[in-house]
């Protein structure tokens, strides 16, 4: 101005007029026009001298975060907001293409702040919106009175429309109000307070429920405040309760506090649960239920539950494994997890009858370390390998199979008291414990532990190998051909 | 007791120790079919807020507060003598339906004390859900309390209706939940919680095959855990969230900091801890899921096992390791961003967004909202340096309030 350049005068048509901000900023960009040649208006904003004619200008790419960024900032109520948006397009458009980015840029900051405050005002709107119901010849409506901060009023339509779809309502603001019929949304000019109906008996329903929800013992009217900020008040019909509410919080509190405890004065029959299924002494259902509340090493605590071997009765091989893993742990059941299905499909390969198998593990809760939402499996320790061995002791006495295999170091710990080289003793059948035949392998999760696919195959491989043994002492467990 | 009016006044005021009114999480839905009513925005609204400074979500409910249990910390107790009531189904639907269409809700919250067995009370739930949904196409959010005893057949139920289910874990020990709740067991709601999880994965993983399958609690399932109606500290109380949280997969884990209640039980300490302490358990529990932390390192050094009241648990492990510091803001990496005092998440991100095009400045950082004065002496800018303000032993003292002055006659 100071240098007598020519100045445009752009007139928008609403406070919110994203289309005729494009418009006029492509004529702009158009003509080169800087910033400073600009004054910007909206309809109900400043004096209009009458717009300045603008030629039409293309289209011109931008930023793909610049469309709804000022989407946004057409509505807040600061008379800049339309300057400060040409402003951005100009430098975007004048060597720095990644303005937007520049999260610390003064221009950007202040854009940021704009959209944060409408994009607040809206969520608040969504939320202190109370609508009101009306009986009318053609029905029954609902109508809300409210007072936004900033020119969102077309902006949360689409909340509303997609709500209540089938009710038919009004939301009528000062400067403007919106109707929806079931199928069509419609504008109209402002209301006044007055002009906006009344009451709805529901309104003291919600009252007692917003009395009845709030504890007095946590009164805390600043994180409130800070919330539901006292601009909103007046048009909430829980509002008015809030100093009663507070005046007496202390005294309920006290109240409370104060009263000595009463002794019951009505009786309601206590819960009575349901007696525990008396089992067979020594069988293997008793054995299960005593493990179920087992504590004899600390591992029971983390732990969602004991997993108990699981199998037919007369199952002429047992199969011991080390811990139950994550999957097992939440099913309750042993050998469900990855390692499982590889241990069923390697069963199968090596021609043997899975629904034969007993599988159990040396020790019946997993014990792992907690990281972030993941549960990472932990090595049992000899003095938890000891103390579970009670139960695979009782499992092994009532199954008398005629063959046991260890999965794994652990498992044979466990069958034959000493520190086992599963690598060098595998494959081979031997008494595991006296007159009791055992084969040593590996356990199965080893095989998914293998970071090469060539070494996890070969290992496979030789896994079935081991397994086969098994067809040549229990026959019964051959799958028929 | 009949009305309507005196049955939520009762049946709201028994249900609100569940401190959860969340009604995120569940898929984007909406009503533009014009077959319902109803829609979800995935990050949810609070309608109003109470002045205790709790947010209104969700009309939160009992169907009944009569309860076979006696769980000392509980106001509906068997051998409470609070007034009791109970919701018809209908009654549940209406209100709910009648509170939404005013837009003061987000949908329901419903729970009930345990009548006749855990499965009538489930089933009554659900028949509430079911109505909602099947009767009245209701698209607004509905979280279901699960009792832990119910059957199978009825918690599918439940998860198909429902976006939201939860289990109390109710005390943060199980010698704890023994004492209090002498009828609850930790086996069955760890039990329940597994379920729940295994179903939820199920069901996520069928949707992602065929996108008709049906759901099953898409929001996900939390838990609440009573903070100092027992002697446990915040150690063992961190210990048992991260294990929730690895093990169920859990959204939230609550802490209600016991309040006093109407008619109290004897077998409760006479005093409510502060709230600050809750507070404290939340601060730390956001570290744990959002900024990397494991719950040992958090109370690492705590005094008694113990959160610091003063100051929040970031900065106090920032204080316990200052050899950690002061970092580069324009070099160091997320993980070392997110263990600065007074940076959050989303700050780190805006930093890490901002530096790849121009190097920070000290005043930048303000911009980027971050809280400069718990950061300024853990970092360093081109232009800025904190100069000996580490090496304060006195540190602490800059950030604590002051202690609270007596009064004379004290």
């Amino acid at each position: 101005m100071a240098e007598g350049a020519a100045l445009y005068d752009v007139a928008l048509e609403r406070p919110d007029d994203l289309d005729g901000f494009r418009k006029a900023a492509r004529g702009l960009i158009a003509l080169e026009v800087p910033p400073r040649q600009v004054l910007w208006h909206a309809s109900g904003e400043g004096s209009l001298f009458g717009a300045s004619l603008l030629p039409e200008g293309g289209p011109f790419p931008v930023p793909a975060a610049f469309v709804p960024l000022a989407a946004d900032v057409v509505c807040h109520r600061d008379g800049e907001r339309f300057a400060l948006l040409y402003e951005a397009l100009w430098r975007i458009r004048h060597g720095e293409k990644r303005l937007l980015h520049v999260v610390a840029d003064p221009l950007v900051h202040r854009l940021a702040m704009l959209r944060k405050a409408v994009g607040r005002d809206v969520h608040k709107m969504h939320a202190f919106v109370r609508f009101r119901r009306l009986e009318t010849e053609a029905g029954e409506r609902f109508a809300a009175w409210f007072e936004p901060e900033h020119h969102i009023l077309r902006r949360v339509a689409s909340f509303f429309t997609g709500r209540f779809s089938t009710m038919n309502w009004s939301i009528l603001t000062p400067e403007g109000a919106m109707h929806w019929n079931g199928a069509e949304l419609s504008f109209g000019p402002g209301v006044r307070k007055e002009d906006a109906p009344e009451g709805d008996d529901f309104e003291d329903w919600w009252r007692t429920y917003y009395r009845a929800t709030f504890n007095p013992a946590r009164s805390n009217p600043d994180m409130m405040r800070q919330e539901m900020p006292k601009k909103y008040w007046r048009n909430l019909p829980e509002a008015e309760l809030i100093p009663s509410l507070l005046a007496e919080a202390g005294n309920r509190t006290a109240g409370m506090l104060e009263r000595a405890p009463e002794a019951p004065r009505k009786r309601i029959a206590p819960y009575v649960p349901a007696a525990p299924a008396i089992l067979p002494a020594g069988s293997l259902a008793e054995i299960r239920q005593d493990a179920s509340s087992c504590v004899r090493c600390p591992l029971f605590g983390p732990a969602t539950q004991t997993v108990f071997g699981e199998g037919p009765l007369d199952a002429p091989v047992v199969f011991v494994g080390e811990q139950p893993g994550d999957q097992e742990d939440l099913a309750g059941r042993p050998f469900v997890g990855p390692a499982g299905q590889l241990f069923d499909r390697a069963l199968q390969e090596a021609g043997l009858d899975r629904r034969q198998a007993y599988v159990t593990n040396a020790v019946k809760h997993f014990k792992f370390e907690p990281r972030g939402k993941r549960r990472i499996h932990k090595k049992p320790e000899g003095r938890e390998i000891e103390a579970c061995r009670w139960w695979l002791d009782r499992e092994l006495a009532t199954l008398k199979p005629s063959l046991v295999v260890a999965l794994g170091a652990t498992a044979a710990r466990s069958l034959t008291g000493r520190t086992v080289s599963v690598l060098r003793e595998r494959g081979r059948i031997t008494e595991m414990r006296p007159g009791l035949p055992g084969l040593l392998t590996v356990h199965p999760s080893f095989l998914l532990r293998l970071p090469d696919p060539a070494a996890r195959e070969t290992e496979y491989r030789r896994f079935v190998e081991d397994l086969r043994h098994i067809g040549e002492i229990a026959p019964v467990m051959r799958l028929a051909a | 007791m009949s009305s309507v009016p005196e049955k939520l006044a009762v049946l709201a005021d028994a249900a609100k120790y569940d401190v959860s009114c969340s009604s995120s999480g569940a898929p984007k839905r909406d009503s533009r079919d014009r077959k319902g009513i109803g829609s979800t925005t995935g990050m949810g609204i609070c309608h109003s807020y109470t002045p205790d400074g709790r947010c209104v979500s969700l009309l939160k409910i009992l169907l009944t507060n009569f309860c076979v249990y006696d769980c000392a910390y509980c106001i509906n107790r068997r051998s409470s003598n609070v007034q009791r009531a109970r919701f018809t189904v209908e009654e549940v639907v209406d209100l709910t339906l009648q509170f939404y269409k005013r837009n003061y809700i987000e949908g329901l919250f419903l729970s009930s004390g345990i009548i006749q067995s855990a499965d009538y009370t489930m089933e009554e739930l659900v028949r509430v859900a079911r109505s909602l949904r099947e009767v009245h196409g209701f698209r607004g959010y509905i979280h279901l309390k699960t009792i832990p005893e119910a059957s199978p057949e009825l918690i599918a139920d439940a998860g198909r209706y429902a976006d939201r289910l939860s289990i109390n874990i109710e005390l943060p020990t199980e010698a704890g939940l023994k004492r209090f709740a002498p009828e609850k067991r930790t086996g069955s709601i760890r039990g329940t919680m597994a379920g729940l999880r295994l179903r939820i994965e199920e069901a996520r993983e069928e949707k992602a095959a065929t996108p008709k399958a049906p759901r099953f609690a898409p929001a996900g399932q939390s838990t609440q855990m009573i903070v100092g109606a027992d002697e446990t500290n915040d150690a063992s109380i961190l210990d048992t969230s991260s294990t929730l949280y690895a093990s169920y997969a859990l959204k939230r884990v609550y802490y209600s900091a016991f309040s006093p209640i109407p008619d109290a039980s004897s077998a409760l300490p006479p005093k409510a801890p502060p709230l600050q302490r809750e507070n404290r358990l939340y601060q730390a529990d956001w570290l744990m899921r959002y900024y990397g932390f494991s719950a040992g390192e958090i109370i690492e050094g705590a005094d008694g096992g113990m959160l610091d009241l003063a100051i929040d648990p970031k900065l106090a492990w920032a204080l316990r390791n200052r050899e950690r510091f002061p970092v580069d803001i324009n070099k160091a990496d997320r993980e070392v961003l997110l263990r600065v005092p007074g940076l959050g998440t989303r700050t780190v991100d805006r930093i890490i967004a901002s530096r790849r095009d121009r190097t920070l400045r000290f005043d930048d950082l303000a911009r980027l909202k971050a809280s400069m004065r718990k950061a300024r002496p853990f970092i360093v800018t081109p232009d800025y340096r904190p100069t000996m303000l580490l090496d304060r032993s006195a540190l602490r003292d800059l950030f604590a309030p002051p202690p609270e002055q007596l009064g004379l006659f004290a």
